[in-house]
């Protein structure tokens, strides 16, 4: 594959309520094996994501959270989260796990710009 | 313009199914390139051979059958979406000794290896999604 397009993938839903964090994830880790350059954007329910101490075996689900952490494993190391998601949804930065970068609208906009391609989960 | 489109929402439950269709049809209308449509998630049920709406509803597998045959379309289905959610080609039916197949003639199961293809090939790529 010739053409390196730079993607972003925004999450905008909470981990478990449905498949779309794990359907998101999935495209991530295969995009990431095309070496295409990933950024995620955590947005909205998404910020739910990054909270640690899952307990997804209780619902029936595999953890979440375990496969974030092995996104550097792929070269994916370009996490950013909605700053006034966090505030609609009461959490702060420090609270998250996965060393995200906090955006404002602004440089949400810049980060839409400065990607080749936006899928949405 | 060359499109590629992602349908993750499930036909008759989200009305972005059928919007993802109309807008599939529109810009092929209009002249533009469809590389492929990847159904993903829920949107894999779109591929049912078995699905039987009503008839003054509008029958968005065989919609979409009939533009991939006008258009010569690629309609992708995520392989492993699919089987999870009971939509199986004939290969698979066999691997899960499944009693039947139900992977409407038009589209084909395979792997996000053709969505990566698609957002490298495509100038445009769209989600409808759930």
């Amino acid at each position: 594959m010739s053409d390196k397009k730079k993607v972003l993938i925004i999450n905008r839903r909470a981990p478990y309520g449905r498949s779309n964090a794990r359907d998101s994830l999935d495209v991530a880790l295969t995009c990431g094996v095309f070496e295409m350059p990933i950024s995620l954007l955590f947005a909205d329910d998404g910020v739910f994501q990054l909270l640690g101490g899952h307990q997804a075996k209780d619902i029936g689900q595999k953890n979440l959270s375990a496969n974030l952490a092995a996104l550097p494993m792929y070269d994916i190391d370009q996490l950013f989260v909605c700053e006034s998601s966090l505030n609609t949804h009461g959490l702060a930065s420090d609270q998250l796990d996965h060393n995200p970068t906090v955006v404002d609208h602004n440089a949400i906009q810049q980060l839409i710009q400065s990607h080749d391609v936006v899928l949405t989960f | 313009m060359k499109f590629s489109i992602i349908v993750q929402a499930a036909p008759y439950s989200c009305q972005s199914a059928e919007t993802a269709y109309r807008f599939a049809k529109t810009l092929l209308d209009t002249g533009h390139d469809l590389h492929r449509v990847f159904f993903y998630g829920d949107g894999v049920h779109t591929g049912s051979a078995f699905a039987s709406p009503p008839q003054d509803e509008p029958n968005i597998p065989a919609n979409w059958q009939a533009l991939a045959a006008d258009h010569d379309l690629d309609l992708v289905v995520c392989i492993a979406a699919a089987v999870r959610r009971g939509v199986l080609d004939d290969t698979e039916a066999g691997r899960y000794s499944k009693s039947g197949s139900n992977l409407a003639a038009g589209f084909e199961l395979s792997g996000l290896g053709q969505l990566a293809d698609a957002i490298a090939q495509s100038d445009r790529v769209i989600t409808f999604g759930a």
